[in-house]
C-alpha cells in the first residue's frame, strides 16, 4: 500500500503564545513539533505499512522550517517526504489544493490526517481536500482496519452520542483521533537513517492555480481573564456557599 | 444575498439546545446584513423537528428526509446542503460544532469555493463583502479575529456562545428539492454504537460533574454528585484514554466544549485542553489535592482536599441540608 501521511508543524502542545500590543503573534520563541494529530496519522500510516507493505510518504505544505519536523517523520519510519514549499501562510481552502496537487502526483491508496491541526484549530483541510479529490473520507477514527485485499478501509469514529463505523472504498482520507494510536519516538538509528531518504521539495508555483486567499486574521487576543476565586476550607463550606448562592 | 442557512441534523424530534444555538448564531448574522435565516432539516427527523422551529423567527424551515440520509454520512449531508445551496445563493451556511458538522460542512466549503470558519464565538460585522468573526485558537489560549472574503461562507459555531431564539413570525416549512443519490459510492454506514446515557447530555445540561485522573478510575462518587445534583458526568483526556469512560464524555479543547452554569472538576489538574472545553462555564467548583494544580487559576471556590474523602462530604452536607 501506498500512504500518504500529511503533518502541518505547530507550537509545542503546552505553548502559551505571546501578543505584539498590535495582537500579531510573536513567533521568534516558539518551538515547533509535529502537530499532534498528525503524529498520530504518521503512526497508523507505519502501522499499516508493516502489515501490508509500501510505503509512507510523510506530506506538508509549508516552509523551509517544516523540513524538521518531516524528518521527525523520517526518523519514526516514513520512506520519504514531500514537501510543498511555500513562505506565505496559505488558508485552508489553498492548503487543500496545494496538497491536492501533491496526492494527485502520488497517487497512494490511502491518505491519513489530522482532525485538527492545534494552531488554528480549523479542522478543515481534510474533508476539503476529499472534496477536491472526489474521494470518500471517515473523521475522528479510532480505529482503522484495512480489508485482507487492501480495497477498503473499516473505521470506528468518535462522533457525538458515541461510535459509529464506516467503511471506505480505497483511495480515501481518514482523519485520527487521539485514541486511535500511541505514537512511537523516533529513535537513535531512526535519526540517523532519516538524513539519508529523500526529501522532495516541490515549488508551490509548481502545483498549479491556488484560489485567491479568503481568510485571515486581523487580530489576535487574549482571553478575558476570570474573576479570582475563592480557597474553601473544608467540604461543608462549600456546600454552604453553593446552597447559599442557589446553585445546588 | 443576505440570506443565512442553518443545517442541521436532528437526532430527535425536538431540536437541542446546541440546534437551537445554531438558529440564534444564524438569526444574529442574517440580522446584520438584513436578510433571513433559514434553517435545512436533514434526516429522518427532519419532518418533526421543523414543527417546533416554525415560530422562532426563521425565514423557511427546509426538511430533507432523504434515503440517503436515514443513516447519514459526512458525503451525504454535504451533497444536501451543497444541493439547496445551488438552488438559492446563500451568504453564510452554518451549522453547530457538532461532529456531523465537522464531517460534512468543510466539503460543501470545497465544493462551493468558500472560505470556512470553525467554532465561532462571536459575531464581529456582517456585510456583503466580509464577514468577521471571533474564534479560539492555540488550544482555546487565544482569540482570534477572522475575517472572511467571497459572496458565501461557511462556518460552524460553538453553541455555548449563542442562546436560543425567541419566539416570532411562522415560518412555511417546505420540502428541500435533494437529487436522487445524495451518497457517496465509496462510503457506507455500518453501526452506530450509541454509548447509554442515564443522566443529562453533556451539551444540554446545566450542571455538569467531571472526574479525572486522581478519581483512579472509580467514578461512583463523581456519578452520586452528579445523580444528587441532576447533573452531566464529564471527563478529562485521561479518563477516556484509560477506558474509564466513554469517548463523548471528554471535555477540553479535542471533546466537548461546554459552558454549563456549575462545573464540578473533580481530581483533574485542569491542563490547556481540558480548560479550552469549560473555562467559561458560569460558576467552577475545582477538588484537588495539590494546591498548585492550574484548576485552581479558574476556579471560583477551590477546595484543596482528597477527593475520596471531600466529595463524600459534600453530597451528606448537601442532602443534610436539603433535609
Ligand atoms: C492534542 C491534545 C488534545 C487534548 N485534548 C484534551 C481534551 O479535549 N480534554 C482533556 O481533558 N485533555 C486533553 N488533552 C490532555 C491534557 O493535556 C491532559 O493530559 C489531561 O487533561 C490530563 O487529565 P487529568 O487532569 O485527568 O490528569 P492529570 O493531569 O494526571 O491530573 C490528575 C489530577 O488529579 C489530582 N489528584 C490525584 N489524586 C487525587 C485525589 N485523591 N484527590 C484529589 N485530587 C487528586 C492530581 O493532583 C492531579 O492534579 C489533550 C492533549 C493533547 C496533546
Ligand atoms: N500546511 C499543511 N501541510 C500538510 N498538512 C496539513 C497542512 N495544514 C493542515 N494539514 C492537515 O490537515 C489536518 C487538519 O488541519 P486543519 O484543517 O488546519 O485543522 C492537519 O492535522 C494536517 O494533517
Amino acid at each position: 500500500m501506498k500512504i500518504v501521511a500529511t503533518l502541518k508543524r505547530t507550537p509545542q502542545r503546552d505553548t502559551r503564545m505571546k501578543l505584539t500590543p498590535e495582537g500579531a503573534l510573536v513567533v521568534d520563541q516558539v518551538q515547533y513539533e509535529v502537530n499532534p494529530f498528525d503524529e498520530l496519522a504518521v503512526e497508523e500510516a507505519l502501522v499499516i505499512r508493516d502489515k501490508f507493505g509500501g510505503e509512507v510518504i510523510a506530506l506538508a505544505v509549508g516552509p523551509a522550517g517544516v523540513a524538521e519536523q518531516l524528518q521527525t517523520a523520517l526518523a519514526m519510519g516514513a520512506d520519504r517526504s514531500v514537501r510543498v514549499e511555500t513562505d506565505q501562510p496559505l488558508d485552508p481552502l489553498q492548503t487543500a489544493h496545494a496538497l491536492a496537487a501533491a496526492v494527485r502526483k502520488e497517487s497512494p491508496d490511502l491518505v491519513l490526517m489530522g482532525k485538527l491541526a492545534i494552531d488554528a484549530e480549523n479542522g478543515q483541510v481534510p474533508l476539503m481536500l476529499a472534496e477536491l479529490l472526489g474521494w470518500p473520507h471517515a473523521s475522528f477514527a479510532s480505529k482503522v482496519e484495512v480489508a485482507a485485499d487492501q480495497k477498503s478501509a473499516r473505521v470506528t469514529c468518535e462522533v457525538d452520542g458515541g461510535l459509529e463505523i464506516v467503511e471506505v472504498t480505497l483511495p480515501a482520507i481518514i482523519t485520527t483521533d487521539l485514541r486511535l494510536n500511541e505514537p512511537r519516538y523516533a529513535s537513535l538509528p531512526g535519526i540517523l537513517k532519516a538524513k539519508k531518504k529523500p526529501a522532495a521539495v516541490i515549488p508551490l508555483a509548481e502545483v498549479g492555480e491556488l484560489p485567491a486567499p479568503s481568510v485571515s486574521v486581523a487580530a489576535y487576543r487574549t482571553l478575558p481573564p476570570r474573576q479570582k476565586g475563592e480557597v474553601v476550607g473544608s467540604a461543608e463550606e462549600l456546600a454552604e456557599k453553593l446552597l447559599t448562592k442557589k446553585l445546588v | 444575498m443576505s440570506d443565512v442557512l442553518i443545517v442541521l441534523v436532528p437526532s430527535s424530534g425536538h431540536a437541542s439546545r446546541s440546534e437551537l444555538a445554531a438558529l440564534g448564531f444564524g438569526l444574529q448574522v442574517a440580522k446584520s446584513l438584513g436578510g433571513a435565516c433559514d434553517a435545512l432539516l436533514l434526516g429522518s427527523q427532519a419532518t418533526a423537528a421543523a414543527e417546533g422551529l416554525k415560530g422562532v423567527g426563521l425565514g423557511t424551515v427546509l426538511t430533507g428526509d432523504h434515503p440517503d440520509l436515514a443513516q447519514p454520512t459526512g458525503e451525504a449531508i454535504a451533497a444536501a446542503t451543497v444541493a439547496v445551496a445551488q438552488a438559492k445563493p446563500y451568504r453564510l451556511i452554518a451549522g453547530p460544532a457538532s461532529t456531523s458538522a465537522r464531517d460534512s460542512l468543510p466539503r460543501v466549503a470545497a465544493r462551493l469555493g468558500a472560505p470556512m470558519v470553525s467554532d465561532v464565538l462571536a459575531v464581529r460585522g456582517a456585510s456583503a463583502e466580509t464577514l468577521s468573526f471571533t474564534k479560539p485558537s492555540f488550544s482555546g489560549n487565544l482569540l482570534a479575529d477572522v475575517d472572511l472574503k467571497g459572496p458565501t461562507a461557511v462556518a460552524t459555531c460553538r453553541p455555548s456562545s449563542f442562546d436560543a431564539p425567541g419566539a416570532g413570525g411562522s415560518a412555511a416549512v417546505t420540502a428541500a428539492q435533494l437529487p436522487a443519490k445524495l451518497a457517496h459510492p465509496g462510503k457506507k454506514f455500518v453501526e452506530l454504537n450509541k454509548t447509554p446515557l442515564s443522566r443529562p447530555e453533556l451539551t444540554e445540561a446545566d450542571v455538569v460533574v467531571s472526574g479525572g485522573r486522581g478519581t483512579k478510575g472509580d467514578f461512583k462518587l463523581v456519578e452520586d454528585l452528579a445523580d444528587l445534583l441532576g447533573a452531566a458526568v464529564g471527563a478529562s483526556r485521561a479518563v477516556v484514554d484509560a477506558g474509564w469512560m466513554p469517548n463523548d464524555f471528554q471535555v477540553g479543547q479535542t471533546g466537548k466544549v461546554i459552558a454549563p452554569k456549575l462545573y464540578f472538576a473533580v481530581g483533574l489538574s485542569g491542563a490547556i485542553q481540558h480548560l479550552a472545553g469549560m473555562r467559561n462555564s458560569k460558576t467552577i467548583v475545582a477538588i484537588n489535592k495539590d494546591p498548585n494544580a492550574p484548576i485552581f487559576e479558574v476556579a471560583d471556590y477551590a477546595l484543596v482536599a482528597d477527593l475520596f474523602e471531600a466529595v463524600p462530604q459534600l453530597i451528606a452536607a448537601i442532602k443534610q441540608a436539603r433535609g
